[in-house]
């Protein structure tokens, strides 16, 4: 039982990172009806500016290793993997739009391998291990918890699903509450309609793209607190067990995204611990194909009807 | 291509393929480029029956591969690589079985395709891809995670040639044909080619269980060519590899796809060349190592610039509306 709790809780830590990319994911195919290919790698870039900015970060600012370091430091990671997003949508998919959508996906293959290989080249190929922004330590659980007391619970485990539930909250309120997020979901809705009551789309399409991005690169720096060897690569793989878990939870539904991240996370996680790792990739794209011939909306999400 | 300017273009192929007992005079390194080139024109060819023709979108193609690869040399080790004749024989037994796996494999993935399309359909033939490879890496008596080795070196000139006329036939056929024209109904609406009686899904499907089985040939041939397979020589990269030659071609368009399987073969060798020329910078030298730096920035700029492909034009003496 409690190595069950266990599972649950690395599960839980995993799933956490996973909802944060899928949100980017749906997001974007939200307004666009488009799977950003290269979103995963955006991830990726997001845990390089980690690594790359932030001892310098905590070494300038004088904070050293604590929370409010790793604030700052996601701080930072999020506003240039922000930008990096931008940048590649205004310069690869901005021009692309009336285009089949097949033009659109080759290219967001393509910028996914610029960015795989390019890292390669820049970051050099080899996994480097990630700065300790924080302190990591078991936390002590009281004895009076009786059996629970077992368990292993990090720090960092704690600080990821804190820090994943408060940008989750911060993103219902951008969505639900402000003037762009209205915006967002009325493209979602109805792109003619919303551009012709006054919207500029551009703008709408490049938050979006940045919102999603800021999230993956959060993302980055988050897994990379919990697993500090990073490389190039780690993207392609996150990137797609993300995919999974948007289109688990219904592509286009925010909450969806973050219920199917979690359950991927869960599921990875007992696939690890009571059977094998290397069936842990096989499982959940058998998840993806289920899911997809049983269920193709998603668990949360509604069918759209095809128009001729 | 006209139907005699096709039979020559095979004919073509096949005169490769006869040249075989003269191929030991061209060195080994050559030899190994032009049997490589074989078997990138197959792969080529044959994704571009879906890529192209069907106007599916798949990016799984090395899982086929594997599949046949696979499912021949295990064939093979268990007749325990018999030389002469009865090789010869064996070999293509074994090359046959690995097409229909890798056809086997091609209907499951074309099942779900049914239901999807687009960017989803690219997503669940990567995952397919994936599925196959964690499957072999899990197998004990495919060599699971350690690859398998010891084939027989049986794949040689003629076979290779041969198989590759024999795809290019075969798919170039197929969509002139009144069975094929429907592939390229699918392709230019959906919806449209439903309404005048076509089913859309028979089509996908088949169209998925025929470039699979073409695939596996490809993956028999080159597991007999190299004499070791791994897993990881079937994933992700390597199903890009083919996705960028169909592109870069021209998707649809048969000659293109040929040309640029042999153009992206022989290009990392000259790349390799290139990454050793002491005078050039260094960072230069770095990029002509990473092949897939150079291909990535050609297809963002392709479709960009000429998203129709970079062979895909008719030169003036062409009929002016040349079949696919």
């Amino acid at each position: 039982m409690i190595e069950f709790l266990q599972q649950l809780v690395n599960g839980l830590a995993q799933g956490g990172i996973y909802a944060l990319i899928a949100l980017g994911y749906t997001m974007v195919y939200g307004v666009l009806r488009f799977i950003n290919f290269a979103h995963g790698d955006i991830f990726m870039l997001g845990s390089f500016a980690g690594l790359y900015l932030g001892p310098r970060l905590l070494a300038a600012s004088g904070l050293g290793p604590s929370y409010a370091g790793v604030a700052l430091v996601l701080l930072v990671a999020m506003a240039l993997s922000a930008l990096a997003g931008i940048v590649i949508e205004r310069v690869c998919y901005r021009p692309l739009r009336q285009q089949p959508r097949i033009t659109v996906l080759i290219t967001a293959i393509g910028v996914s391998l610029l960015l795989e290989n390019g890292g390669q080249l820049v970051f050099g190929a080899n996994p480097q291990s990630f700065p300790d922004l924080i302190v990591d330590r078991a936390l002590d659980i009281p004895a009076a918890w009786g059996a629970l007391s077992a368990l292993t619970i990090t720090l960092s485990q704690v600080l990821v699903l804190g820090a994943t539930l408060a940008l989750l909250v911060l993103l219902r309120h951008i969505v639900n509450r402000t003037r762009i997020g209205l915006a967002m979901r009325a493209l979602a809705f109805n792109p003619t309609a919303t551009q012709l009551s006054g919207v500029n789309l551009d703008r709408v399409i490049g938050f979006t793209f940045g919102l999603g991005s800021a999230l993956a690169g959060a993302a980055g720096i988050l897994a990379s607190i919990q697993q500090p060897s990073i490389d190039p690569l780690m993207g392609i793989n996150a990137g797609l067990k993300a995919f999974v878990a948007a289109v688990l939870g219904g592509i286009g539904n925010l909450p969806g995204a973050v219920l199917g991240g979690i359950l991927i996370g869960l599921l990875e996680a007992l696939v690890v611990g009571y059977f094998s790792p290397t069936y842990r990739d096989p499982i959940v794209f058998t998840v993806l194909i289920l899911i997809l011939l049983l269920r193709p909306a998603g668990l949360l999400g509604s069918l759209e009807r095809e128009k001729v | 291509m006209t139907s005699r300017s096709n039979l020559v273009f095979c004919l073509v192929l096949l005169a490769f393929g006869t040249l075989a007992p003269f191929a030991g005079g061209i060195g080994p390194y050559y030899y190994d480029i032009l049997i490589s080139i074989g078997i990138n024109v197959i792969l080529a060819v044959s994704l571009n029956l879906i890529n192209g023709y069907t106007g599916q979108f798949s990016l799984g193609h090395a899982g086929f591969m594997a599949v046949g690869a696979y499912v021949s040399s295990w064939l093979t080790l268990q007749a325990g690589t018999p030389g002469g004749t009865v090789g010869a024989m064996v070999f293509a037994a074994a090359l046959l079985a690995g097409g229909l796996g890798a056809a086997l494999a091609g209907l499951a993935v074309g099942i779900p395709s049914l239901r999807l399309r687009g960017d989803y359909l690219a997503i669940v033939t990567l995952g397919f891809n994936e599925i196959i490879k964690g499957l072999i890496q899990n197998a004990e008596p495919l060599g699971a995670q350690r690859g398998l080795g010891g084939m027989g070196k049986y794949t040689g000139f003629f076979s290779t040639f041969a198989c590759a006329a024999l795809a290019v036939l075969v798919v170039y056929n197929l969509v002139q044909s009144t069975c094929g024209r429907g592939f390229l109904a699918v392709r230019d609406d959906e919806v449209a080619a439903e309404s005048v009686g076509l089913n859309p899904t028979r089509y996908k499907v088949a169209a998925f269980v025929i470039s699979a089985c073409f695939a596996g040939l490809a993956g028999g041939l080159y597991a007999h060519f190299k004499q070791f397979i791994h897993p990881e020589a079937f994933g992700f990269l390597r199903s890009m590899d083919i996705v960028v030659m169909v592109i870069l071609g021209g998707m649809g368009r048969m000659a293109g796809a040929c040309f640029a399987a042999v153009l992206l073969t022989v290009l990392p060798e000259l790349l390799r060349y290139v990454a050793h020329i002491e005078a050039l910078p260094e960072w230069l030298r770095h990029v002509a190592e990473n092949r897939m730096i150079l291909y990535s920035l050609l297809l963002i700029v392709l479709m960009l610039a000429r998203p129709q492909g970079l062979f895909n034009f008719r030169l003036p003496f062409m009929k002016k509306n040349p079949s696919p």
